[in-house]
């Protein structure tokens, strides 16, 4: 494998992976959303705060790939 | 019965049987090699890879299960939804090690690499028998699924022959057989196309159309919100307080299962590149979207006054109930053939583990690549049979009993699999130990309550419901660490690492060598 990182630009792109923890503590603790109100479109809250999870998670992913996966590698 | 929503059934039936036979042409290579028929030859990319874990991970009996839940308990049945989003966070980070490791070493199933990494044929053959002993009765829940959807259209009912009855699973279950049988993990693949498709244009509809017929989302909330409470077993449209940590324990629980069954690995294993796993984990939450629907479908069922004999059958009903016969004929279809994907993929995850890890690391440690296909292809038939019997011959509650004891018990093989691609601190006997702990605690607090999925827990005055394969995980890491130190402390040996860092993060070298020596040096 060519063009290895140097190595603080690894350590910067480790801090990149904190983002992942987000998911885990904006829905393992149902008291910040287990509520009706506000709804949105018929939602309760509940519900769509749960729905916006997904999108939100699905973007943090794709964030850190995009900022961990050096350019020179195989990808296919 | 239905006529023109059987055709339409049966014309998706059919169409997916031919492209199952035909997958063994596909990306042709030599089926009689275990690489190929068992893992498609790791070279799928990453929209292959999409449809495969999708639709091996969002299963028939999920899309009967999950709105079946709903609409019998409420909120918290929407744990789904949390647990298919904290998972692939945890994908991203974990998988692509165990891809990279798996790749260098040409490792098929997880014990392959407990194996590999511990040098403990004994900790291997647990983390086996595990992921066989879980994926079982999971098969047997696809065919109920199938059953479920028959069931709804009008074939098999109260008063049906037993023959009647269970002919046509009998038929799809042979077709199954036969083209996993030929094509490997190819037929899922390829069929994997079509049921999501199926899927995602049946669940968008019914999200659409049915709400439309039923006065828009609002109502249909209103309407269960004020229905649940009413149930014979007090639902809530909002998660009480008291349900906080059962929900919680189930969405982290579950997510920490999910990429431990065996199949979930197989399709993970059968990717071509550590990047197409890193690169799924950001775009499979689309199913999870989709599964957020389907939840919502349950609610969907109440407000439509939907009164089905069993919850599972509620769904299936509310689609007779609201789509034109062709339509549902459509949805039917789409939940049956999305029973065959993970049936297969299953089958062949749990023939793997047989072939690699029992048969020849106990029995023919000489057996050549071309055996152990062989050997592969008909444990998968001797499963798939196993399956069947279950469903015709035992109460389908047992199956779903089982089931929910296969989560529990496959989270107890986390410490080896997972930890084991982080850290070596552990002792091989410590993991054993811990694991037969966790095992027993987490079966023996899921029996107790009746197999409900949640269980009483009362530790220090605190008195609360939890998923029971957390609590036995925990108890399974106590003993692992609390034994670690007493057996190197009494020089028990520890056994040898035929694995090196750099084989985690390796993103394409090569394999050291060739499958037929492997797993590793003996």
């Amino acid at each position: 494998m060519a063009n290895r990182a140097p190595r603080e630009r690894q350590a910067a792109s480790r801090a990149w992976y904190l983002l992942l923890l987000l998911p885990f503590i904006g829905l393992l603790w149902p008291p910040f959303y287990a509520k009706d109100a506000p709804r949105l479109a018929g939602f309760p809250f509940f519900y769509w705060y749960q729905f916006l999870w997904v999108v939100i998670a699905a973007l943090l992913t794709g964030i850190v790939y995009w900022a961990t996966t050096p350019r020179n590698r195989g990808d296919r | 019965m239905n006529g023109v929503a059987l055709s339409v059934f049966i014309f998706f039936f059919l169409l997916v049987t031919v492209l199952g036979f035909i997958a063994a042409r596909w990306r042709r290579a030599d089926l009689g090699h275990l690489n190929e028929w068992g893992l498609g030859g790791r070279s799928f990319g990453t929209v292959i890879t999409w449809f495969l874990l999708g639709g091996d991970l969002y299963t028939a009996y999920t899309f009967i299960a999950v709105p079946a839940l709903v609409f019998g308990v409420g909120a918290l049945g929407f744990f789904a939804l949390p647990y298919t989003i904290i998972v692939y966070p945890f994908v991203f980070l974990v998988m692509p090690r165990l891809w990279s490791v798996a790749h260098r070493h040409q490792y098929v199933t997880p014990s392959d690499f407990v194996r590999g990494r511990f040098g403990s044929r004994g900790l291997s053959l647990a983390v086996a028998v595990t992921g066989i002993l879980a994926t079982m009765p999971y098969i047997a829940l696809q065919l109920v699924g199938i059953q479920f959807v028959l069931a709804a259209m009008g074939i098999g009912g109260s008063g049906s022959s037993a023959f009647e009855r269970d002919l046509p699973l009998f038929i799809a279950f042979a077709i199954l057989a036969a083209y996993t049988y030929q094509s490997g993990l190819r037929a899922p693949a390829l069929i994997a196309f079509v049921k999501d498709t199926m899927i995602y244009i049946t669940v968008l509809v019914a999200v659409f159309y049915i709400p439309a017929k039923l006065g828009g989302w609002g109502h249909i909330f209103d309407a269960a919100g004020a229905a649940l409470p009413k149930k014979p077993t007090p639902g809530a449209l909002i998660l009480p307080t008291k349900q906080f940590a059962a929900y919680s324990t189930l969405a982290l629980g579950s997510a920490l299962a999910l990429f431990l069954y065996p199949h979930s690995i197989t399709a993970v294993l059968s990717s071509g590149n550590r990047n197409v796993v890193r690169r799924n984990a950001a775009i499979l939450p689309a199913y999870s979207f989709l599964l957020g629907l389907l939840a919502l479908l349950g609610f969907t069922a109440i407000a439509a006054g939907i009164k089905p004999a069993s919850n599972n059958a509620a769904i299936p009903q509310l689609f007779n109930a609201m789509f034109p016969d062709w339509f549902v004929g459509f949805g039917f279809a789409a939940i049956a053939i999305g029973a065959l994907v993970p049936a297969a993929i299953m089958s062949i995850a749990a023939a793997n583990l047989f072939t690699r890890n029992i048969y020849r690391e106990w029995f023919r440690p000489e057996a050549s690549p071309r055996e152990e296909a062989d050997v592969a292809r008909i444990v998968s038939l001797v499963v798939k049979l196993g399956a069947l019997a279950f469903v015709l011959f035992l109460k389908t509650e047992y199956a779903i009993n089982l089931q929910l004891l296969g989560g529990v018990w496959i989270l107890q093989t986390l410490p080896p699999v997972i930890m084991g691609l982080y850290t070596r601190w552990f002792h091989r006997y410590a993991l054993l130990l811990g694991w037969a702990a966790g095992m027993a605690v987490g079966t023996w607090m899921a029996w107790s309550a009746g197999f409900k999925s949640t269980a009483p827990f009362t530790l220090f005055g605190l008195n609360t419901t939890l998923y029971p394969a957390l609590v036995g995980l925990v108890v399974n890491l106590l003993v692992a660490v609390v034994a670690t130190p007493l057996l190197d402390m009494a020089r028990v040996g520890r056994g040898r690492d035929e694995t090196a860092e750099p084989d985690y993060v390796e993103a394409e070298a090569p394999p050291l060598e060739p499958l037929a020596e492997g797993p590793g040096a003996r």
